[in-house]
């Protein structure tokens, strides 16, 4: 057990909270910190009453306070908000705009919460950074490679959102709750009479009241005086013929059936967004597999890399809660590519989603479905 | 959490203090933000707490003892500012003050008068009534304030207008301790017949205030910046002087602030006065001594720093400084985890720090605005302190500089 200080991420949650105070038991040297990510009064008509996933809402910042101060630790909030504009929410915004559907919780482990906070963790004297995440960090020595693996509590694991750590961080970061089941956290914090240890779980995304992505998109692109209307356009299908209009291209994801507002004999799907034309595609349920893709912007983890024409074996896991399938990753002369082949067709394969390559627990390295 | 090899982490550096965290002696350098109870004043505190419980407004021997020492404090907190105890409003701190000077006196002006001028630096508690009035249909002109942190009195007389009911100015700067040009300001507000208000929070007890030879005809002063507890401020009012209530519901002082009066507070904010009143010149002196010193050390020592604002005109506790490729909410908890407390920028109601508007106003880069702090002292810090301070200083600035990467 390594003796140096430890910054923990502190939302305000069960988890983190508990990560906390499992650390202040074991006699660590503890500073938590909360990140200031996004003004929730920013976007005034969004503000729905007994709205859900409200991130750094004050609430959550008065929670994380008072468990700091039950355990004794220096405590902060720290303000990223202009990062997490930057590195997340514009290019979540941009990613829907350009008929892709993208992962801002990917995007803030990536840029926010293993960036900035392990720098802000730096330099307050913190070596490592700890949170709430269920997933698990092993160093391999044959490899002499640091593994990241799926959490025990497989309902919880949270691995398809960390693909992007590198080495540096992992070699920084703590994952306590990696080898634990929620229920024995939620004792955990029963037991240390955290003061939230009954509060529910956080879902969605959080800077996204109540999960209405297409109404904080509406909202933002209003306050940056986007013309909202030109991401108008029609509906056709996969043969090209015009079934309607719609009121946006980031309303639709691929794969999804409900709020076409077309009435159809056999049930729709969208099967693709097109940004240049603003034309949304709509096909049956066959017309949703795919038999593989390419991946850009690949992070290998446990693996190195792979060589041109090497094919290595993995299960690939395209959607959060997608049970990884069953797949052969092949190696291309871009390194920072990789082409992904299954073994048997999967649907709803979409562009701008991430794709994490697994080898049983161990995550081998992910990246983002062209 | 198993597996991860122990790895040598920067032997010596401040990890080796957020350790012993717990331990850690902490020494106050945010004395702009808040000054700790003095013993004087705690000794009226407590006693007027557990003695005096009448309510000033009854007839009765507990209502008058009430009375008593309410009137008491307002001679006192007068004096301090060399106005007529009449003239003195006691409000719940400064920023009711402020509130009640701006709003009210707009409030009650005449129809025909329907402009205000403010500038950049000053407080929110200004800078939002203002823009309340704003949006109540009253025209507000907000000067900008050169690099030297020193309103320019001309660019007052340039803004003024027949119909310029208010003219409303701070006499210190809380981030910077610059001192405006009060006096010339107020011969420039009179002449067309508007009103000066100056928010003196910063000042009192730092500087020598006579609002008479100042001109000001509204002053805020706030008890929690001379060693008086929080919840306790007054405005000063020339006798004359107009304005409206904001606040609705009883007859206390002089129908121009209801609600029962904080006798404890109150007393406590007039023995704070009377002890500022003695002390000034020797703390004056001595934390100006202190101040230049920090100063001199820390920019000796650290290449890329520098003094914000005019290093002249400014109230002798205050030290406003930059240093280049540092994050300074980094550094306040680097400092704060090293046993100082300093400050920079402005809190948010979670308590995260968001830029200074204050150093924006004045020119500075978002970058240089983020990488600057205020140190400010008081009545109780010690040389050994502030050499603590440097030292303190000089190695957080060292690291983040070492482990930036964003710089």
């Amino acid at each position: 057990m390594p003796e140096q200080p430890i910054a923990v991420a502190m939302s305000g949650g069960v988890d983190s909270s508990t990560v906390a105070a499992m650390l202040v038991r074991e006699g660590r040297s503890v500073v938590g910190m909360t990140m200031q990510l996004w003004n929730q009064r920013r976007l005034p008509e969004l503000a729905v009453e007994g709205a859900t996933g409200r991130c750094c809402s004050l609430d959550d910042v008065y929670d994380a306070r008072r468990v700091a101060e039950q355990i004794g630790i220096p405590y902060y909030v720290v303000n990223f908000e202009k990062q997490f504009e930057e590195h997340v929410v514009k290019p979540f915004v941009d990613e829907y705009l350009a008929g892709r559907t993208p992962i801002p919780c990917t995007l803030c482990n990536n840029y926010i919460k293993f960036d900035r906070f392990l720098e802000m963790a730096d330099s307050v004297g913190a070596h490592y950074m700890a949170t709430g995440h269920y997933a698990r960090i092993r160093f391999d020595a044959a490899s002499g490679r640091y593994q990241l693996l799926r959490a025990v509590d497989d309902s919880k694991d949270q691995t398809y959102f960390l693909f992007g750590l590198t080495q540096a961080q992992l070699a920084r970061t703590l994952f306590p709750l990696g080898e634990l089941n929620k229920p024995a956290v939620r004792d955990l914090a029963q037991s240390m009479e955290l003061a939230v240890a009954s509060k529910g779980d956080s879902q969605e995304i959080c800077f996204v009241p109540n999960g209405d992505y297409a109404a904080f998109m509406d909202a933002y692109l209003k306050e940056k005086g986007v013309e909202v209307e030109r991401t108008q356009g029609e509906i056709v299908t996969t043969s090209g013929r015009t079934l309607g209009r719609h009121e946006g291209v980031h309303h639709f994801t691929v794969g999804q059936r409900k709020g076409l507002g077309i009435a159809a004999a056999q049930p729709l799907y969208v099967i693709a967004t097109d940004p240049a034309t603003q034309r949304v595609v709509v096909g049956g349920s066959d017309d949703l597999l795919s038999s593989g893709f390419f991946a850009k912007d690949v992070n290998w983890i446990s693996l190195a890399g792979i060589a041109p024409g090497e094919s290595v074996p993995a299960q690939v896991r395209i959607r959060n809660r997608h049970t990884p399938a069953r797949a052969t990753l092949i190696g291309v002369d871009d390194a920072a590519r990789v082409e992904v082949r299954f073994e048997t067709p999967q649907r709803a394969v979409t562009p701008g989603q991430g794709a994490v390559f697994y080898d049983g627990d161990v995550v081998l390295g992910g990246g983002w479905i062209e | 959490m198993q597996g991860h090899p122990v790895l040598p982490y920067y032997p010596g550096s401040v990890c080796a203090r957020i350790v012993k965290y717990n331990q850690v002696q902490h020494f106050y350098f945010d004395h702009n933000a808040t000054t700790p109870v003095a013993p004087e004043v705690l000794e009226t505190l407590v006693a007027c707490l557990g003695q005096t419980y009448g309510n000033a407004s009854s007839i009765h021997h507990f209502g008058q003892g009430a009375k008593q020492k309410l009137e008491a404090a307002r001679r006192q907190v007068a004096a301090l500012i060399h106005a007529s105890p009449t003239e003195i409003v006691f409000t719940s701190g400064g920023t009711e003050a402020n509130n009640l000077a701006i709003l009210g006196t707009a409030r009650a002006a005449q129809q025909a008068r329907r402009h205000i001028i403010t500038c950049a630096i000053e407080h929110p508690a200004v800078l939002a009534p203002a823009k309340q009035l704003g949006s109540e249909g009253v025209e507000v002109t907000c000067l900008r304030v050169p690099e030297n942190g020193i309103v320019n009195s001309e660019d007052v007389r340039r803004a003024m207008r027949p119909d310029t009911v208010l003219v409303s100015i701070m006499h210190a700067n809380n981030e910077l301790g610059t001192i405006q040009p009060i006096a010339e300001i107020a011969q420039i507000a009179h002449q067309t017949g508007a009103l000066l208000h100056v928010d003196g929070v910063q000042a009192l007890g730092k500087i020598p205030v006579d609002v008479q030879a100042l001109g000001a005809d509204l002053y805020t002063i706030s008890g929690h910046k001379i060693y008086a507890p929080k919840g306790v401020g007054a405005l000063y009012a020339r006798k004359g002087v107009r304005f409206a209530p904001v606040a609705y519901g009883g007859h206390h002082e002089r129908d121009r602030r209801p609600g029962t009066e904080n006798v404890p507070g109150i007393a406590a904010f007039g023995a704070a006065a009377e002890l500022a009143a003695r002390r000034m010149s020797e703390d004056s002196e001595r934390l100006g001594m202190l101040r230049d010193r920090l100063e001199s050390a820390v920019l000796d020592r650290i290449a890329g720093s520098g003094v914000n604002g005019s290093r002249w005109n400014r109230v002798p506790n205050t030290s406003n400084i930059y240093f280049d490729g540092i994050d300074g909410e980094a550094m306040v908890i680097a400092l704060d985890l090293r046993g100082f407390a300093v400050s920079t920028g402005a809190a948010c109601s979670s308590g995260a720090l968001t830029p200074s508007h204050v150093l924006k106003a004045i020119g500075l880069s978002d970058d240089r605005a983020r990488a600057s702090m205020r140190f400010s002292l008081g009545r109780d810090n010690t040389m050994e302190q502030v050499d603590g301070l440097v030292e303190a200083i000089t190695a957080s600035v060292a690291h983040l500089r070492r482990i930036s990467v964003h710089a």
